[in-house]
């Protein structure tokens, strides 16, 4: 059912993703536990989410920024995660309904 | 790892799960324009599970297939998994090799993220990120394979904001993981920074890479907690 060429193709790009996964979770266990470094992997998780957030919320504009804004500030007012992401999902479609 | 902690994880993803059902309804249409069956997306859905990319693969989609080009693509896109699953060292304590190859499949961005902030608010373990990544996956398997059979369940997803649903998420679930200015203040900045310069200048999401190690680097730069003045 599935052809040879498009399993060796999905397989290919399994086998890179799966190595990426792998990779910093075996490499990450070699990494030295104290000091300068523990400190870097520590901010890890935060500075991805920001590099994950910032360059999107630039591409939509003023009111990408606006909806960032209001999503950060729910989150701290409510600590419920569904209602400020609902809360910036709406800016963003009211700005792009009614922006031009 | 508890059945708890699985079904905490798998609620937690529920919300962010519909805007991936309705993206992955969406690479089903594509997929099926390309002469992609049904079997074929379900089989790179769990063999890939990474959205992104598969939307690329699915773009570059040609007889005969590029499979070289493909993987490259597929890997400068998903380069970024190196750091994320760097950061999941401490979930991952104490875990045997094998365990350790079988759960790493699951990560994906949005469980990352969830299992990440759950963890700094008190309780969440590896059952946490697993269910999170079977109920991703699931949505991705079904949104996939419905678009497929049925189209596209939402044909503009950006117009209804879907597309915003990602980085909203991110948000939240930043604002949970941040520690006070003094320790990342510096680094998250440094992060925006590398991030927003390297989006323009770098392939794929490399850009993450860049923010993440800037972030990292100047955090490793600041003086321990404690230790005032000391540089390290």
């Amino acid at each position: 059912m599935i052809g040879r060429a498009t399993l060796g193709t999905i397989a290919a790009a399994a086998a890179v993703t799966y190595a990426l996964r792998a990779g910093g979770l075996l490499l990450a266990g070699r990494l030295p536990r104290g000091g300068p470094v523990r400190r870097a992997m520590e901010a890890l998780p935060g500075a991805i989410l920001v590099s994950l957030v910032a360059p999107s919320a630039l591409k939509s504009g003023p009111a990408g920024l606006a909806a960032v804004a209001l999503t950060a500030w729910l989150t701290l007012r409510t600590r419920n995660v569904f209602v400020a992401m609902a809360a910036g999902m709406a800016v963003v479609v009211v700005a792009r309904r009614f922006g031009g | 790892m508890s059945a708890l902690g699985w079904r905490m994880g798998f609620r937690a993803n529920l919300p962010v799960a519909a805007s991936v059902a309705a993206y992955g309804s969406v690479l089903g249409v594509l997929a099926a324009q390309k002469g992609l069956g049904w079997a074929d997306v379900l089989l790179m859905d769990l063999m890939v599970f990474a959205g992104s990319s598969q939307f690329v693969m699915v773009d570059m989609w040609t007889s005969p297939l590029p499979t070289a080009a493909m993987a490259a693509a597929v890997g400068v896109i998903n380069a970024r998994y190196v750091l994320i699953t760097a950061t999941l060292r401490p979930l991952f304590e104490g875990r045997r090799i094998l365990e350790k190859l079988f759960f790493v499949h699951f990560v994906a961005d949005e469980n990352w993220a969830v299992t990440m902030a759950a963890r700094r608010q008190g309780g969440a373990d590896l059952g946490h990120l697993w269910g999170g990544g079977v109920c991703l996956l699931g949505a991705w398997c079904l949104g996939t394979v419905a678009g497929v059979g049925f189209g596209a369940a939402v044909p503009d997803p950006e117009a209804w904001g879907l597309d915003f649903a990602f980085t909203a998420v991110f948000t939240a679930l930043a604002v949970s993981l941040w520690r006070g200015s003094r320790r990342d203040g510096l680094p998250w900045l440094a992060a925006v920074a590398a991030a927003c310069l390297g989006e323009r200048l770098l392939p794929g999401t490399w850009y993450v890479l860049a923010g993440g190690l800037a972030g990292a680097v100047t955090a490793a730069c600041l003086p321990d907690e404690g230790e005032g003045g000391r540089r390290g």
